[in-house]
């Protein structure tokens, strides 16, 4: 037995075996169950190492081989692990109290499995192809059969697959510095490559006008998991890059290229998800300033740049979770999700409607929050090196405070005599509350998420010294 | 000999490739596109085995059947544009414009790359034609059509400095998705139709 064999092969075979059964509410519990699993296993289960279970002795191996080359995770992996299955079991588990097609959890359990085989495939520069097919897989995981793709798909599988040739051209060239390293124009024609082929991974400015189209035209649930899985591998994959390559980690102009890139996807989608008029896209702008967030924290360099990343990502995948499933049973009962046609529904889903309104505060830094201890400390490190920077931060963190107030307006505004019920289910209104509880919890006592995060830096070696 | 027919296979993608620009009926562009699979298999056997270059031919043969026979079994596509301009002569200014450019691109590659004119500029050609069509499209047919050409392009290329295997396999898996990916899209335009 293997690591890759336990986290890469088992979550495909079980996919697979959930794509026969007809059941969806078993389906779902039974994929939640397996990335849960996979978790904990992640989480307990050493690799490279013997264990006694009474007589008997076992040995997960690191690697196995396939057509030459090799999928590696070793024990710095497991905390990485642990956040994907995570995440995963808590995504699959939301959707008990949603409708979806019951193909939708196993493909999403696929995506999974692929995109950590992307992160363990050595020479690792073979991830932009694995990262494609779970692309390919997130065409019917986004568009259930009966579904006409929309625009906002189109371009996401358009600009995913244009990353392909860049990256893959990229660590050609980087193999080629590697043998030459004073090659000054090979390492501009990688850097050059590399940051076409990440623009287009990471939907960074300007490629990003598939993320509010996403949120907009489908089910905010899927694009939810989607807009939560990719940019979360995408950015390990860069990481990869950036902890293998000396002349990257060290080259002046990367932290000053992160920072503005970084914080024109803060300022730009912050000031656009003010003006929005549709909670979906409303969505779709706050993970742009999410990924821009993340580009800061990278950018800032060093021990505590590294820190404030691997902070951000719990907080994110909370909130992502916690406004997904609220725009998704919001659309279920409202015309549509824009301001005009969900205009007082909370009065009648106010569970819904608040964890909505809830889980875009949290992300826009609001203090008391899950986001803000991260946030806070993102902008305190930033106004240390530029006041600029943090101006336009504070102005990123209002856009999405405005557009929050807004929604939440919307939402509550009275028809003259509408008074106030609520509609939801006694399981909707448990986890929704549930998720409340860990939006406050993580604010109030971010130390929670300290095991997790003190584990994920090993991965990265050379970037934490 | 080789030589004279690496030039007359760029002309093949050229002609291929334009075909797929011009053509608004679904059987021109699917005959469009394995021609221009016969071209990707030549340019590529340049620089990897014939049996791997062979693969190629084959999956873009197999791409070409699974999108063939789904549009055969869907109904006719609303063939209105979104985008502006819509002419035949617009495309075929654009395509000339692209070759020009790739051919300038190209004389730089050869180098880069130690591919030879014609196959650098057959990569370039079919890089730059499949993203104009993507640039003028959003007909999901027509979209995975784009993205075929570009990667058919980016193969002809990495063929050059890349001979694994493991490469090779990947990319054929992920031509075989876009195929269904597209039979896919067109399935849902058919559930839509039949409703």
């Amino acid at each position: 037995m293997n690591a890759p064999t336990l986290w890469i092969v088992l979550p495909l075979v079980v996919a697979a075996v959930l794509w026969l059964i007809d059941n969806p509410r078993l389906v779902t519990l039974l994929a939640s169950a397996t990335a849960f699993f996979l978790a904990c296993a992640a989480w307990f289960l050493p690799i490279e190492t013997v264990l006694q279970v009474g007589s008997a002795s076992i040995k997960l191996g690191a690697s196995i081989d396939i057509l030459g080359r090799a999928l590696v995770l070793g024990s710095s992996d497991r905390a990485f692990l642990v956040l994907i299955y995570g995440s995963a079991s808590l995504w699959f588990l939301g959707s008990l109290v949603i409708q979806v097609d019951r193909r939708q959890v196993p493909l999403g359990l696929i995506i999974t499995a692929l995109l950590v085989a992307a992160i363990a495939v050595t020479p690792f520069l073979y991830a932009a192809l694995l990262i494609e097919m779970a692309v390919l897989l997130a065409v019917p995981f986004l568009a259930p059969p009966g579904q006409q793709p929309g625009k906002g798909l189109l371009r996401f599988l358009i600009f995913q697959t244009l990353a392909v040739p860049f990256v893959l051209f990229s660590g050609w060239l980087l193999a080629g510095i590697e043998a030459n390293p004073g090659n000054q124009a090979m390492i501009l024609q990688a850097s050059v490559l590399l940051g076409i082929g990440f623009s287009f991974l990471l939907a960074i400015f300007p490629f990003y006008s598939w993320i509010p189209l996403l949120t907009e035209e489908g089910s905010p649930y899927s694009a939810g998991f989607i807009l939560w899985v990719f940019p979360t591998t995408a950015l390990f994959f860069g990481l990869g890059f950036i902890d293998q390559y000396g002349w990257l980690r060290t080259s002046a102009a990367f932290p000053t290229l992160l920072n503005t890139v970084g914080i024109l996807m803060v300022a730009t989608g912050g000031l656009l998800a003010a003006f929005q008029r549709h909670l979906g896209r409303l969505m779709g702008y706050a993970v742009i300033v999410e990924t821009g967030f993340s580009l800061l924290a990278i950018g800032l360099g060093g021990q505590s740049g590294m820190d404030l990343f691997f902070l951000l990502l719990i907080p994110r995948s909370l909130g992502l979770l916690v406004w997904a499933l609220a725009l998704t049973l919001m659309r279920a009962r409202a015309v549509s999700l824009r301001f005009q046609d969900a205009e007082g529904a909370g009065r009648s889903l106010p569970f819904v409607a608040a964890s909505l309104v809830l889980a875009n505060l949290s992300l826009a830094g609001l203090p008391l929050l899950a986001s803000f201890p991260v946030h806070q400390a993102l902008w305190e490190g930033l106004a240390r090196s530029s006041l600029l920077l943090a101006f336009w931060l504070l102005v990123g963190s209002l856009g999405l405070l405005v557009g929050a107030v807004r929604a939440g307006l919307a939402l509550f505004r009275s028809h003259g005599r509408q008074g106030w019920e609520m509609r939801e289910g006694w399981p909707q209104r448990l986890l929704l509350g549930a998720s409340w509880a860990a939006l406050a919890g993580l604010g109030l006592f971010p130390q929670w998420a300290f095991a997790l995060w003190n584990r994920l830096p090993a991965m990265f070696q050379h970037l934490i010294q | 000999m080789v030589a004279f027919l690496n030039w007359v296979v760029l002309l093949l993608c050229i002609v291929t490739a334009t075909g797929l620009l011009l053509s608004r009926d679904w059987r021109w562009s699917l005959g469009f596109l394995a021609g221009q699979y016969l071209g990707v298999f030549w340019l590529a056997q340049s620089h990897l085995p014939v049996t791997m270059a062979a693969a190629k031919l084959v999956t873009g043969w197999m791409v070409c059947a699974a999108l063939g026979i789904t549009e055969f079994t869907s109904p006719a596509p609303i063939e209105a544009e979104s985008s502006w301009p819509q002419g035949r002569l617009f495309r075929l200014l654009a395509s000339a414009l692209v070759l020009t450019v790739t051919f300038a691109l190209a004389s730089l590659t050869v180098p880069w790359l130690g591919l030879s004119l014609p196959v650098a500029w057959g990569g370039l050609v079919l890089i730059g034609m499949g993203l104009l069509h993507l640039g003028i499209t959003s007909q999901p047919f027509r979209v995975i059509l784009g993205m075929l050409t570009f990667l058919s392009g980016f193969e002809v290329l990495y063929a050059a400095v890349e001979s694994s295997v493991l490469v090779a396999a990947l990319l054929t898996i992920v031509n075989l998705g876009l195929a269904l990916a597209g039979a896919y899209f067109m399935s849902t335009r058919s559930a839509e139709g039949t409703r």
